[in-house]
């Protein structure tokens, strides 16, 4: 199966959640679908993007988190896993796209090629406490339909293809994703009030006019 | 020498009164008060992380969440936090407040933390890192408040730096 065909899939669920994606191909291919403001785009800091989605779920209870990974991130922070485990928030989706490579700078063979590395194992072995291994574009979906659904933090292992988009760019600036991501979730988790909603005010009061 | 048990509590409560209540930390001899403290305290979260740079990641998440929140760390940890801090803090203007053991300077007996300790500062301003040392008990309420609130208005990480005078006594 395709990373592409697998988050086409995903994308009509993607709508209400608070996404957070990897750099390159992954980015590309969820931002070729069509970006919405909910979504914000790791292009670096590799390893980072689950640790983001954990700073988000556990903060926002009441929202839907997914965080698309990949093997060389995970890879870069097999700790991260651990600490997902440690603290599982329940609202969190946590999708690694094996493609077994590192596709977006040369595509050399990482760890996890040939089945060296057992990614959902490892992600096991952590501690995450509902780990899903998809083949196939028919278990990615169902996979991802039940962990949306259920009320712990889930792990999907995706064994994609080692293939992406033949083109890379976005009609916006990195600082311009994270200033416009922050916004988006500020205005729709204000009016539920409490402390998250404080803190815009918090800061104009520090300011002066 | 042993660690401030009074000190760590006035950092902890410079924090406390900051508004900060959601903490990421990876334990250390000069932490582990103020973070038995956090641990202790009903009305802040603790994550304690594998390693530090994931601190970077998990307040980022916080900082789009809403949530005032601080890292704790070694100077050890903060420079194997350092790509995070380029490309993800520094890359996308996300504002971070990290508190940060300085262990290795001034008065250090265990040559292991000498060369963390030495060159903490230089790299610290060859990020351009806006920083400053904590000294005095008295004095660390303030700098807590106003180093996040550069943090928030610059949208940069911003280290204070804890050094030996207020972590021991």
């Amino acid at each position: 199966m395709k990373r592409a065909e697998c988050i086409e899939a995903l994308y009509p669920e993607l709508e209400d959640r608070l996404v957070v994606t990897i750099m390159g191909a992954t980015a590309q291919e969820l931002y070729d679908l069509g970006h919405r403001e909910n979504f914000f785009y790791l292009q670096h800091a590799m390893g980072l993007a689950s640790s983001i989605g954990l700073g988000l779920a556990m903060n926002l209870p009441d929202e839907k988190v997914a965080v698309l990974d990949g093997d060389g991130s995970v890879l870069m922070n097999m700790g991260g896993l651990a600490t997902l485990a440690r603290y599982r928030p329940p609202n969190l989706t946590h999708i690694i796209f094996d493609n077994g490579s590192l596709l977006s700078t040369g595509g050399f063979d990482s760890h996890t090629t040939s089945g060296i590395t057992d990614l959902a194992a490892v992600a096991r072995g952590a501690g995450c406490p509902d780990v899903h291994l998809a083949q196939t574009l028919y278990e990615f979906v169902e996979a991802a339909a039940e962990s949306f659904e259920n009320d712990v933090m889930s792990t999907i292992v995706a064994k994609v293809e080692a293939v992406g988009p033949d083109h890379y760019g976005m009609d916006f600036k990195l600082p311009e994703n994270a200033i416009r991501f922050q916004r988006f979730v500020q205005e729709r988790v204000r009016p539920r009030g409490g402390e998250t909603a404080s803190v815009q005010a918090d800061d104009l009061r520090h300011h002066p006019a | 020498m042993t660690v401030s048990r009074d000190n760590s509590k006035r950092i902890y409560e410079g924090i406390k009164r900051a508004g900060i209540h959601y903490l990421s930390a990876l334990p250390e001899t000069w932490l582990v008060y103020l973070l038995q403290l956090a641990e202790d305290d009903p009305e802040v979260t603790l994550v304690e992380v594998a390693k530090e740079e994931e601190a970077i990641g998990i307040a980022a998440g916080a900082y789009f969440a809403g949530r005032p929140n601080a890292l704790l760390m070694q100077n050890h940890g903060f420079l194997a936090s350092i790509n995070g801090i380029v490309s993800l803090a520094l890359l996308y203007r996300i504002p971070m407040l990290m508190l940060i053991a300085h262990r290795g300077h001034i008065g250090e007996p265990y040559p292991w933390h000498t060369q963390g300790g030495i060159l903490t500062e230089p790299v610290l301003r060859g990020l351009s890192l806006p920083f400053d040392y904590v000294r005095d008990p008295d004095q660390v309420g303030r700098q807590i408040r106003e180093a996040y609130t550069l943090a928030m208005s610059s949208l940069s990480p911003v280290a204070l730096l804890l050094t030996r005078d207020i972590m021991e006594d």
